[in-house]
């Protein structure tokens, strides 16, 4: 009889209580598929990699797919919140897609991390961007970067080729305003599509106005092609693309045609060639010697570390949150993002953070580094 | 604009249109033997020239356990439909072709692919991967909807891309993959730079173009393609196996598929998904060229590479837009033209 009661009061606390108020839900939603999987799949080898306890708490990953689409990736942020109790999001890959999910943020009051580039995801600071966080540089800090570098290098004129997507126009946007800082005339702005066969126009058009430099903004392997064609087309000038073809994909598909090219990157990039005295160099070391004892040598790629970025970031924030509420609670959720809002000098493996009320990125100049491409290598620019 | 530019650019639209000749020729024979709008078409293109990239790399294409996968999918579709009345000889020639054709080139790519072949063998190794798959797409997706109106048909081909697509990014991965071309060589003449690849690219789709001719011309099989595309019905009645037909559609839109892939791998990076927006052009140039006359097509997907070509010199960020849209006209003069059919078959 004893027992019986015994049995009825566990299971009668056990739907009280539930075992998952414990456990800190996180919610992941990115582009494993469509045109952004080469950003997404390596983040999504990334989350296994990820700390199952924090400060003692169990941490449950649930990983969903939007394949770039803003609709799925608000369709599951809300899933995730709604169906596994979600504390924070961590997400999504691609910079359109994060923005439809501010306003869930806001509404359902649960902190989220992009892992998206451009800056609109986080400024102008407001009520729907008070509860989102960005851990891939900003847009503009890496225009800076390349925009300086040609300057640096006495380049007075730039010819710009940039992806027909958001990509694209975000990168002529601010260069545009980063050229003109630097008083560097931009001659020529042209589009393509990633799955374009020739350039051949676009090139004709470049080469026309005669810069001193052409910039290339386009992410992963299709950015390889205007390179290509302007090759055989003889033109000598300088060769810029930006930090979206940071992987060895672009290395191999590029080969002998990208030899030379300047390009800004997180830091992560050319981890093994930064000074000792770098706090970057040890916390990106050791998430490639983790991501590739997983996933085989060189197959790290920058992209995969914004994932790891977003959960450095977070579980620094968790201890400091625990003891406001617990998981599951709206109370944890609150204090949650507080305590990212409130993290100072956070190491990460693309730069260093300082997070303030008006800016939830906190990356400094320290989190790009300018790197060239020699004997098929990166190599770290002083 | 000078006149050095207007030939550069007329010289990639060319060798542009060529590929979409090809595709939009495919598009036109499948659609006229069975009905079939082969949106899956583009996917062709790009599993064709992945599987050769992997090969010159020497590395084993993914594409090898798809071509398997759907081998044993084709044997259970045609076990199914066939119930009933299959024979000892209808099954056999069913694992012949779903089981033992496949095995063999597995089998074949497995032996050769670590040797790292040279880039004929990889491209004919290649085809003879990706062409099978074709025909067992029709014969798993279509076969059982060959008297289906054209929407039910179409919504089905629309599915067979979604799905391939899936399938693409799981057996070749997200990355981008360009390969060697055929031959290195550049010719000049003048202001223009004539690379070898596009000299291949020409000759390919024009032999391939006469050959097409030849086949439907002078051979008993092309004359029952060709019949089965006029009356299906009647075909039937004068003893012509329109199922067979279909087959040797499919097959022929696969190897074009895979063949015009392997062309522009060299050119340009192509991934997993990029063949679709390749297949839309050719299909903008079967549209524009009737859907039913392959000279048509060809002259249209030739225009379809020119527009391309000059609308990225003079607007290159409107230049998918002027592309696509140039479809809208046309359709407007043919339905003016020809007044609104009751096409419901």
């Amino acid at each position: 009889m004893l027992n019986v009661r015994v049995i009825a009061a566990a299971i009668a606390l056990g739907f009280a209580a539930p075992a998952l108020a414990e456990t800190i839900h996180v919610g992941v939603t990115i582009s494993t598929t469509g045109p952004a999987a080469s950003l997404g799949v390596p983040q999504r080898n990334t989350i296994a990699l990820l700390p199952k306890e924090v400060a003692g708490q169990a941490i449950e990953y649930t990983v969903l797919d939007d394949g770039a689409d803003s609709t799925r990736a608000v369709a599951n942020m809300r899933k995730l919140i709604e169906e596994n109790h979600a504390d924070i999001i961590l997400g999504t890959s691609t910079t359109p897609a994060s923005l439809a999910m501010l306003t869930v943020a806001a509404e359902t009051k649960v902190p989220m991390v992009s892992m998206s580039a451009s800056a609109s995801i986080i400024a102008p600071m407001d009520a729907a961007r008070r509860w989102v966080f960005k851990v891939p540089q900003n847009d503009s800090l890496m225009a800076d970067a390349i925009a300086a570098h040609m300057a640096a290098a006495s380049v007075k004129t730039v010819g710009f080729i940039g992806f027909n997507d958001a990509y694209g126009d975000g990168w002529a946007k601010e260069f545009t305003r980063a050229a003109g800082e630097k008083n560097i005339t931009i001659t020529a702005s042209e589009r393509y599509a990633r799955a374009d066969t020739s350039v051949t126009g676009q090139v004709l058009k470049l080469l026309a106005s005669k810069p001193d430099a052409v910039l290339i903004a386009g992410s992963g392997t299709p950015a390889a092609l205007p390179q290509k064609t302007l090759h055989e087309r003889g033109y000598a000038g300088k060769y810029y693309q930006t930090h979206g073809v940071a992987n060895n994909d672009f290395l191999r598909v590029g080969g002998k045609d990208v030899e030379g090219t300047i390009l800004p990157a997180g830091p992560i990039l050319v981890a093994a060639q930064l000074p000792d005295s770098n706090p970057i160099k040890p916390k990106a070391l050791e998430y490639i010697a983790k991501y590739e004892a997983a996933n085989g040598a060189g197959s790290v790629s920058t992209f995969g570390g914004h994932a790891y970025d977003a959960t450095i970031l977070f579980t620094a924030a968790v201890p400091e949150a625990l003891k406001k509420g617990k998981p599951g609670t709206a109370e944890f959720r609150a204090a949650l993002r507080d305590a990212m809002e409130a993290q100072k000098n956070l190491v990460m493996t693309h730069g260093i953070a300082n997070m303030s009320e008006t800016d939830h990125n906190g990356f400094d100049t320290r989190a790009r580094v300018m790197v060239t491409i020699q004997n098929g290598a990166w190599k770290l620019l002083p | 604009m000078d006149a050095s530019i207007l030939l550069i650019l007329a010289q990639d639209g060319i060798v542009n249109g060529a590929i979409y000749a090809l595709l939009a020729l495919s598009l036109v024979l499948v659609f006229a033997v069975t009905r079939v709008i082969y949106v899956a078409q583009g996917e062709f293109v790009a599993f064709g020239a992945l599987t050769y990239a992997a090969l010159t790399e020497g590395q084993t294409p993914g594409a090898l356990w798809l071509l398997g996968g759907l081998g044993l999918a084709g044997l259970a579709a045609g076990l199914w439909q066939g119930r009933g009345d299959h024979t000892r000889a209808s099954i056999l020639r069913l694992l012949a072709e779903t089981i033992l054709l496949p095995a063999a080139i597995i089998a074949a790519t497995l032996i050769l692919a670590p040797l790292k072949p040279g880039l004929i063998t990889a491209a004919l190794l290649s085809l003879a991967i990706i062409t099978p798959m074709s025909p067992l797409l029709y014969r798993i997706a279509f076969q059982p909807l060959a008297d289906a109106p054209v929407l039910v048909l179409l919504i089905t081909a629309v599915g067979l891309h979604l799905a391939l697509t899936g399938l693409g990014l799981v057996f070749f991965g997200p990355e981008g993959y360009r390969a060697p071309p055929f031959s290195d060589a550049m010719i000049t003449a003048g202001p223009l730079l004539l690379p070898g690849q596009a000299i291949w690219i020409i000759a390919i789709a024009l032999a391939l173009m006469l050959a097409l001719y030849a086949f439907f011309e002078a051979t008993l099989t092309g004359k029952a393609l060709r019949a089965t595309a006029v009356n299906r019905l009647g075909a039937r009645l004068v003893g012509i196996p329109t199922e067979q037909a279909g087959l040797i559609a499919f097959a022929l839109a696969g190897f074009i598929g895979a063949l015009s892939g392997i062309l522009i791998v060299p050119l340009t990076t192509l991934t997993y998904d990029s063949g679709f927006t390749i297949g839309l052009r050719g299909f903008t140039a079967a549209i524009i060229g009737g859907l039913g006359s392959y000279p048509g097509a060809v002259l249209a997907a030739l225009l379809v590479g020119l527009t391309e070509s000059f609308a990225s010199f003079w607007a290159s960020a409107f230049k998918e837009v002027i592309v696509f849209t140039a479809i809208i006209p046309v359709l407007l003069w043919r339905s003016l033209r020809h007044g609104p059919t009751e096409d419901d078959e």
